[in-house]
């Protein structure tokens, strides 16, 4: 398995105090479609900062398609990344943007981006600052997958878009996907999107990774547990409890483990992709919810 | 040739969704032996999913003998799933009919039948995979 991305205790610091991103070792496969996911200020935007070389790290190391993020254009042109609310240049039109691209990128391929402007139905002498969120987006992206990227990086692109325009964004992402194989990287609050388009997941909250693998393992690896209330719950060796929640008959947890649950007094759920994220999204302020219900987790 | 749809509340997982499909087409006739199915970018540009769910799902067909890949052209249906099984549909329905009397005498109510049922199939399926 090749790796795209690989960090190791990566970290960045504003100011004297405020750590954005800390202590943070990932790797991201080669081939995947990445969901990024976490509340806001977890330090998504951040982390694809680093990866593009806007911002250097403070401590740790990043390296992207085996090089230093921000060394040479080389390395550069092997990068795509469109930016939080996909910025253009408003004052240019498409077909100036179309140029700027061609001037700037080596690998540019301008009968690609040309067919593909066509095909989204834009204007290319209109102003780029005229343009619908859901146009302005399809350039932004048209702009990214034009240079021919093998990793493409996009920072909530689909945030500000209707529905229609978001399934358009998306879909022309998933054809990049299954014409070239390029590596994404997405990061979202949309989970139902994720749900379709990703299969590997990172969450990220408080500034830390909380969970990263491929969707389907991580699916058939977590249960929701729900039985009669019990403060001390005694669970097979390799599981650990996630989330926990109570009311004074039930309980129900959360739990990850690799092995089948065959306790009777447990009723024993699938979870899809929202539960998944939300438990480790969550997980930070439940274990200090937990220690003061009193809940102990026998291992 | 058939035509993918996703349900994003029904909790199955995408590449599933796509093989129950193919499935239910073939038992319903919809699909026949020699149909071509989608092609991965078909579905992808159609439904805006990942392409490897829909290799996935292929994939699966393929490994149950419903379907083959012809490199370069596509994937195409091999066998009809004319329902063999049905002949043994009458007996199970009677067995179950009974034991829904069963149950019934024994005061359980239709959403208890229901979840009783749920429940069991479940736990079953999980005794499989384990």
């Amino acid at each position: 398995m090749s790796v795209a991305v690989t960090t190791d205790g990566l970290g960045k610091r504003y100011g004297r105090r405020r750590w954005a991103l800390s202590d943070c070792s990932l790797e991201v496969p080669s081939g995947h479609v990445v969901g990024l996911v976490g509340p806001n200020g977890a330090g998504k935007t951040t982390l694809l900062n680093l990866a593009v070389g806007l911002l250097s790290a403070t401590t740790g190391t990043i390296s992207v398609l085996g090089g230093n993020p921000s060394d040479r254009p080389e390395q550069l042109a092997r990068v795509g990344f469109v930016a939080q609310d996909t910025p253009t240049y408003s004052h240019l039109s498409v077909a100036d943007h179309l140029h700027l691209g061609a001037r700037l990128n080596p690998g540019w391929d301008a009968h690609w981006a040309a067919k593909r402007i066509a095909e989204t139905g834009v204007d290319p002498t209109q102003k780029a600052g005229q343009l619908s969120g859901g146009q302005r987006a399809q350039l932004a992206l048209t702009l990214a997958l034009a240079k021919r990227p093998e990793l493409l990086l996009l920072d909530e692109p689909v945030a500000g878009l209707d529905p229609l325009a978001r399934r358009e964004f998306l879909q022309t992402l998933m054809i990049a996907v299954a014409d070239d194989g390029v590596t994404v990287v997405l990061s979202s609050h949309l989970v139902a999107d994720l749900e379709r388009v990703s299969d590997y997941l990172i969450v990220l909250a408080a500034a830390h990774v909380e969970l990263a693998g491929e969707v389907e393992h991580l699916l058939a690896t977590h249960r929701r547990l729900v039985g009669p209330r019990r403060d001390s719950v005694s669970l097979p060796g390799d599981c650990r409890v996630i989330d926990a929640s109570h009311t004074d008959r039930q309980t129900t947890l959360l739990v990850r483990t690799d092995t089948p649950i065959h306790d009777p007094a447990w009723i024993v759920e699938d979870i899809d992709l929202e539960d998944l994220v939300l438990a480790y999204m969550g997980q930070t302020s439940n274990v200090e919810r937990n220690r003061r219900s009193g809940l102990r987790v026998q291992p | 040739m058939i035509e993918f749809r996703l349900d994003s509340t029904s909790g199955v997982s995408p590449y599933l969704q796509l093989v129950h499909q193919v499935r239910q087409a073939l038992r319903l006739g919809m699909l026949e032996e020699g149909d071509q199915l989608p092609t991965v970018k078909e579905v992808v540009a159609r439904l805006a999913i990942n392409p490897n769910t829909v290799l996935k799902a292929y994939r699966e067909l393929e490994h149950e003998g419903l379907a083959s890949a012809r490199p370069g052209v596509g994937t195409f249906i091999t066998r009809t799933l004319s329902d063999a099984s049905l002949a043994a549909h009458g007996p199970l329905r009677r067995e179950m009919s009974r034991w829904l009397v069963k149950a019934r005498q024994a005061g359980l109510d239709d959403e208890s039948i229901e979840a009783l049922f749920r429940d069991t199939f479940r736990s079953a399926s999980a005794e499989d995979v384990a």
